[in-house]
């Protein structure tokens, strides 16, 4: 199957490294590493107080899970729409990747945008930072990951820009490639958010 | 996507350009199938959340698609199945910190203690 699902793109030379890998990309994956690190103990944190605020509101009593599914659908949709850009540009087609770049940006606009939404419906409903644990660690862990959307956001834009002046080409799609796995790491941790923060049922 | 094909046809048999070199990726038509699958999963995710019946089985089962989901992303869209696997232990070492680090402060909280 691999065989069949696999092709063969064009990725840019890099300098001589003694691990034999692009030092870009390599610092890449352990940024990524380090992330994980991060949102593991945001996640830990909102788990170990699940369930034990005194006052609401709480979980239940605020939690919109069709609007909240309809964000997860559109992340992911970002994350199709990113790696179609990456292959746009590993095939030289760089107007296509304009165009997957530019998706992938308001679908991640679109996140945020949800998010605010959500946000500002539950600050009215009487959650804030300080309400109660529940109100403490959902903002801060959810707060965070939409900190990572919207710096992701910004990093897609640049892209976008730079690749009319002739700084994003075929030769350096490995640019595209980082900015991506960067992307896609933003979905992995939603995925986990979503299942854990907002699927899992909670008591008070 | 037919035109993917045709890039895939020429690039196997050609000299890469001055510059770089030809590397393993799944084809656009695979991510689109990839996505397929992943809205699919998360459909499911939801629609167990609302089955009554399913409630002893519900936390099992969306780990369970989550899990699924992680890899699928990971694997194919983050291309760890094609890539250097030094990129992998890179990134798993960060993973099983994370889990160790879940799993210790939830026995510390005795969050396991009924």
């Amino acid at each position: 199957m691999q065989e069949q699902a696999a092709i063969h793109v064009f990725e840019s030379e890099h300098e001589a490294t003694s691990t034999g890998l692009p030092n870009v990309k390599l610092a890449m994956w352990l940024f990524l590493a380090s992330d994980v690190l991060l949102f593991g103990a945001l996640i830990t944190s909102y788990v170990v107080y699940r369930g034990r605020s005194v006052v609401g509101p709480y979980p239940n009593d605020v939690f919109d899970i069709p609007f909240t599914s309809v964000s997860s659908f559109v992340l992911l949709a970002s994350s199709l729409t990113m790696v179609l850009a990456l292959a746009s540009v590993q095939r030289g087609d760089l107007p296509r990747m304009r165009l997957w770049l530019l998706a992938t940006a308001l679908l991640g606009l679109a996140f945020v945008g949800g998010q605010v939404y959500e946000f500002t419906t539950f600050y009215e409903e009487g959650l804030t930072l300080t309400t109660n644990v529940f109100g403490t660690t959902f903002y801060v862990l959810t707060g965070f990951h939409g900190t990572h959307v919207a710096i992701g956001i910004l990093m897609l834009l640049s892209l976008f820009s730079l690749s009319f002046g002739g700084r994003i080409t075929q030769r350096n799609s490995m640019t595209v490639e980082i900015v991506g796995l960067y992307w896609h790491f933003v979905d992995i941790v939603w995925i986990v958010i979503f299942t854990v923060v907002y699927l899992i049922p909670t008591g008070p | 996507m037919e035109e993917v094909d045709t890039t895939q046809a020429e690039v196997t048999t050609s000299p890469p350009p001055a510059g770089g070199r030809w590397v393993r990726h799944p084809s656009p038509k695979e991510y689109v199938r990839i996505a397929v699958i992943l809205a699919m999963v998360t459909a499911a995710e939801v629609a167990i959340y609302y089955i009554e019946a399913a409630r002893d089985l519900l936390i099992p089962l969306l780990f369970l698609f989550a899990f699924i989901k992680f890899a699928l992303v990971v694997l194919w869209f983050m291309h760890l199945r094609f890539d250097s696997r030094t990129y992998a232990r890179f990134f798993v070492l960060g993973l099983a910190g994370a889990i160790t680090l879940y799993i210790a402060v939830l026995l510390m909280f005795r969050t396991f203690a009924t």
